[in-house]
């Protein structure tokens, strides 16, 4: 219990209208949508965090959790990247510039980049589940010359699922920075590592001691990668992951993002290995 | 907590003319009323409108009222609804959305304020009351909604002097004494009221009626009653080792068995006074316009409660099962620093399979702490 | 065609009968100001029941009433599917076969001698079966009759480009949330209400009555062990606790819904008790 918290008293569930300023298409069915608060207000005193979510809302369909991905430093714009799976995803995904979508946010921990701070980062991704840390690995890159190595490695099952092509390419070319790439379908052209993506935690050049580790992805690659990682010498409280699940209202309320003991729309979606390493992979949870 | 500590007693006359003065101060009165086959909260204007006579015999899935002819006002100890209804609505309307030129505006639709007097509260009702207020009111976010409602009640509960089988509210040290949030609190010996202020408010509408001191040989035969009402539950959860316990237990086989009967039809989740599971649903009418957007309560048990794009992290009844009462008897501690259950037993009465969680509860418990020893 | 349909842009709705009684399609015209809502909405194009003006096809979207019980309706119904981009169900009959498909556990035969003076004339099918099972569905709406108010949901989210969804919990949460008392607990009711869908509002345990299960199986079929609607727990305690000899259970189950899977497994259950 925290006894000396703040309790945000404004209404939690009012949604602001914002505008769809750009959509930029990052694979077949993802979009980057860059959002601008129709309210001068709310958008002047709208802050949050590097991981940190807005519910986004389409009219007349209902809300979604999307992590902001954009720069925390310029909250006037706002992007959100978003793969057309679900119902209110789908609809999005057919919008187009200059309509309009709502914000409520920002809810949730975001990545612990103040932590990070002069150490050396991995970050970490599987599958689909890059778009959450975007936004951490260009927040470091804006601010390079206070991180130390950063090496950006992620798995795909086949080059088709290799989204962000262009970003990965762009990265590689920052300092002091290594992007490390598999593929354990991999076809003819794909010139990176054939394999699954753990094997390349066991490759990497590691100084456990000032290394932090952000970690976004399928839960079985956490569950697989992150012992690898504690072997070679990082500790569960310098790794954190991204977690998922269903979102209703983003406040802690709704109980439908629990996990263990946590909700992760506040306690999360950013946690910390240790204290969540007891709920990873147990049925149900 | 009494603000006086003063007992008076409260005749059946003293109760009607409290009832007026409710009703002139702009409270609508609610207490249970006999529907149904069962008691639900009903707006009242008389005593005679309580159900006099009337006791209710609870079991696993199974409810029946019977009218013992005896002058107990409070003689039933609840239906299936407790105090969550009032501050934590079914379906709540949370904005009305209008499409216009730069996309839409959204209007929050706060209920309105309206006092409310609740007559027949039990010890568990407050308790499950005091949970849903630290779950709306004070975790990080203040709920609007829950607040407006819950503001405007007056609550005057009764002490338990009989336990239903289904009571185990002893075991979970919320009852059968009422000991704080509410306004004023009966209780009801040999066809007498006595009646105590839990708040400033309770005590300034009693000194309005100007009652008598109970005397001490009442008192404590009132006290005698409660202690027996405890003494006298069958049922109790034994909470040693929670929630550590429970958490060892997720590969307990008992999940299974359970899960074979129950139904996941989310009654019990429905009538538990702390469940605060809820869904958001967006009705836009035809012509896409306006827009409802509206909050209603959901439950674990649901197969959309545990769904991921395309995944369902809870396909199973077992799943399911495991979720609701390791969130009861477990997480809920590590969140609030509680138990989310407060032994009323309502969803034991009214799981239509009659399932009991102390009986579930302590199979899970017993063979786990055996294979853990 | 007239000028007025030629400059008609709005998508074109048709509503279909097969074997049925026709009171879906009675929802429909009782949509009463949403009818006219949906009206300058779509352009109901052919719908036999309300207007003798019937334009021919291709249509957007298509509302689909009863069951199949002839060879004709059998070819009919991939004539109509051929028309139409958009196909939902309406009500028990289409999306589950109906309570005519009480005759697939019947002997068709012996029906017709009885009921009808030149039974050699009847031409119809052994079984009522749902037009799923002939033809692709894109959306079903359970109900006997269908909920008006789930319809209009359906066809709004269809008309904005929207994947329609209803909920497939039981009916016991609406019961519940709208302040009911449990009939199966407070009175001893046989109530299919914890393994049907929700959507009518439940409208019977708010009358005192016992859900009869018209809105079809919650979850929607029976997917695998362990997954809702669990009928053989519900069913076993119609047994035991409320004494129902085992043929009431199996007409309990084999009602209006009675040859979806999971209500048709359990009703086969307890066929071989009886």
């Amino acid at each position: 219990m925290h006894e000396d918290k703040l309790i945000k008293m404004a209404n939690p569930y009012l949604i602001q209208a914002a505008t769809i300023m750009e959509k930029i298409q990052e694979a077949d069915d993802i979009y980057t949508y860059r959002l601008r608060l129709n309210n001068e207000d709310a958008r002047r005193n709208f802050r949050f965090t590097a991981g940190q979510f807005n519910m986004v809302y389409l009219f007349g369909v209902g809300e979604v959790a999307i992590s902001i991905v954009s720069d925390p430093d310029k909250p006037e714009h706002l992007d959100h990247t978003i793969r057309s799976v679900g119902r209110v995803t789908s609809a999005i995904a057919q919008l187009q510039a200059g309509e309009a979508l709502g914000i409520r946010g920002p809810f949730g921990q975001g990545w612990p980049l103040d932590v990070a701070r002069g150490q050396e980062i991995i970050i970490a991704t599987g599958g689909l589940g890059c778009a959450p840390v975007v936004g951490a690995i260009e927040y470091v890159f804006r601010r390079r010359r206070h991180y130390g190595s950063v090496k950006i490695i992620h798995g795909v099952k086949t080059p088709r699922d290799l989204l962000f092509h262009g970003r990965f390419e762009a990265w590689s070319t920052q300092p002091d920075t290594e992007v490390l790439l598999a593929s354990d379908r991999p076809d003819k052209t794909w010139r990176y590592h054939i394999g699954v993506v753990t094997e390349l935690f066991e490759r990497v050049s590691i100084d456990p001691a000032k290394t932090v580790v952000f970690m976004c992805g399928p839960e079985i690659m956490m569950r697989l990668g992150v012992p690898i990682l504690m072997r070679r010498g990082i500790p569960a409280t310098a790794i954190y992951v991204s977690l998922e699940r269903h979102m209703e209202c983003g406040i802690g309320l709704c109980g439908h993002c629990q996990m263990g003991p946590y909700f992760l729309c506040k306690d999360g979606p950013v946690m910390r290995y240790d204290r969540v390493e007891p709920w990873l992979g147990r049925t149900g949870v | 907590m009494a603000v006086a500590g003063k007992i008076d007693v409260l005749s059946r006359s003293d109760l009607q003319r409290f009832f007026d003065i409710l009703g002139s101060k702009g409270y609508r009165i609610v207490g249970p009323s006999v529907r149904d086959g069962s008691v639900m909260w009903e707006t009242i204007q008389f005593v005679s409108d309580l159900p006099s006579g009337w006791r209710d015999h609870q079991e696993p899935g199974r409810y029946r009222l019977e009218q013992t002819g005896s002058r107990d006002i409070f003689g039933v100890v609840h239906g299936p609804q407790s105090l969550k209804p009032f501050a934590f609505a079914p379906r709540e309307p949370l904005l009305q959305i209008e499409r216009c030129k730069e996309g839409f505006t959204a209007r929050p639709t706060l209920p309105q304020q309206r006092k409310v007097a609740v007559i027949g509260a039990r010890a568990c009702d407050l308790a499950g009351l005091a949970i849903q207020d630290q779950v709306f009111l004070q975790s990080e976010y203040h709920d609007p909604y829950y607040a407006t409602r819950r503001e405007g009640l007056f609550i005057i509960a009764v002490n338990c002097t009989r336990a239903l089988q289904t009571c185990f509210c002893a075991s979970m040290d919320t009852g059968p004494r009422a000991k704080n949030g509410f306004d004023l609190v009966l209780t009801e010996v040999d066809d007498q009221l006595l009646v105590e202020a839990g708040s400033e408010a309770g005590a300034d509408l009693l000194s309005d009626l100007a009652l008598s001191p109970a005397s001490q040989k009442v008192i404590s035969e009132a006290a005698a009653c409660v202690d027996a009402c405890a003494q006298s539950q069958i049922r109790r959860v034994d909470r040693t080792g929670l929630p550590q316990a429970l958490y060892d237990a997720h590969e307990h086989p008992r999940w299974d068995d359970v899960a074979a009967r129950c139904l996941a039809c989310a009654n019990c989740t429905m009538v538990c006074p702390t469940c605060f599971c809820h869904k958001v649903e967006e009705i836009p009418d035809l012509s896409r316009q306006n827009a409802e957007h509206a909050r209603l309560w959901d439950s674990c048990f649901t197969q959309e409660h545990g769904y991921i794009h395309g995944k369902n992290l809870r396909p199973t009844i077992t799943d399911r099962y495991r979720m609701w009462m390791t969130h009861k008897f477990a997480s809920w501690i590590d969140q609030f620093g509680t138990s989310g259950c407060v032994g009323c037993g309502r969803c034991i009465t009214w799981c239509p399979v009659g399932i009991d969680l102390t009986e579930e509860l302590s199979s899970l418990l017993a063979s786990s702490s055996r294979s853990h020893a | 065609m007239s000028t007025r349909d030629a400059e008609n842009t709005r998508p074109k709705l048709a509503v279909f009968k097969f074997a049925s009684c026709d009171g879906c399609q009675l929802s429909v015209l009782n949509l009463e100001d949403d009818l006219l809502a949906l009206g300058q909405a779509l352009d109901i194009a052919y719908f036999p029941e309300a207007s003798s003006h019937m334009n021919p096809g291709p249509y957007d979207l298509a509302l689909v009433e009863g069951s199949i019980t002839t060879e004709e309706d059998a070819h009919r119904i991939r004539s109509v599917r051929e028309q139409v981009k958009v196909l939902i169900t309406i009500g028990a009959c289409a999306t589950a076969g109906g309570i005519q498909a009480l005759r697939n556990w019947a002997d068709l035969e012996s029906f017709k001698q009885a009921v009808y003076p030149s039974p050699q004339y009847i031409q119809s099918l052994q079984t009522s079966t749902p037009i799923s099972e002939h033809v692709p569905v894109d959306f079903e709406l359970w109900g006997c009759p269908i909920d008006k108010g789930q319809l209009l949901r359906v066809i709004t989210d269809l008309l904005a480009g929207v994947r329609p969804h209803l909920q497939a919990e039981s009916v016991c949460l609406e019961c519940k949330r709208r302040g009911n008392v449990c009939v199966m607990v407070a009175k001893g009711l046989a109530c299919l209400g914890p393994v049907t869908r929700a959507g009518c509002g439940a409208i019977c345990p708010g009358m005192g009555r016992d859900c009869y299960g018209c809105f079809g199986p919650s979850e929607g079929a029976r997917k695998g062990p362990g997954v809702p609607p669990n009928t053989a727990s519900l069913a076993s305690c119609f047994h035991n606790e409320l004494q129902l000899i085992p043929v009431d259970v199996m007409r309990r189950f084999r009602g209006i819904n009675g040859y979806t899977s999971s209500f048709k497994e359990e009703s086969a259950r307890w066929d071989k008790k009886t």
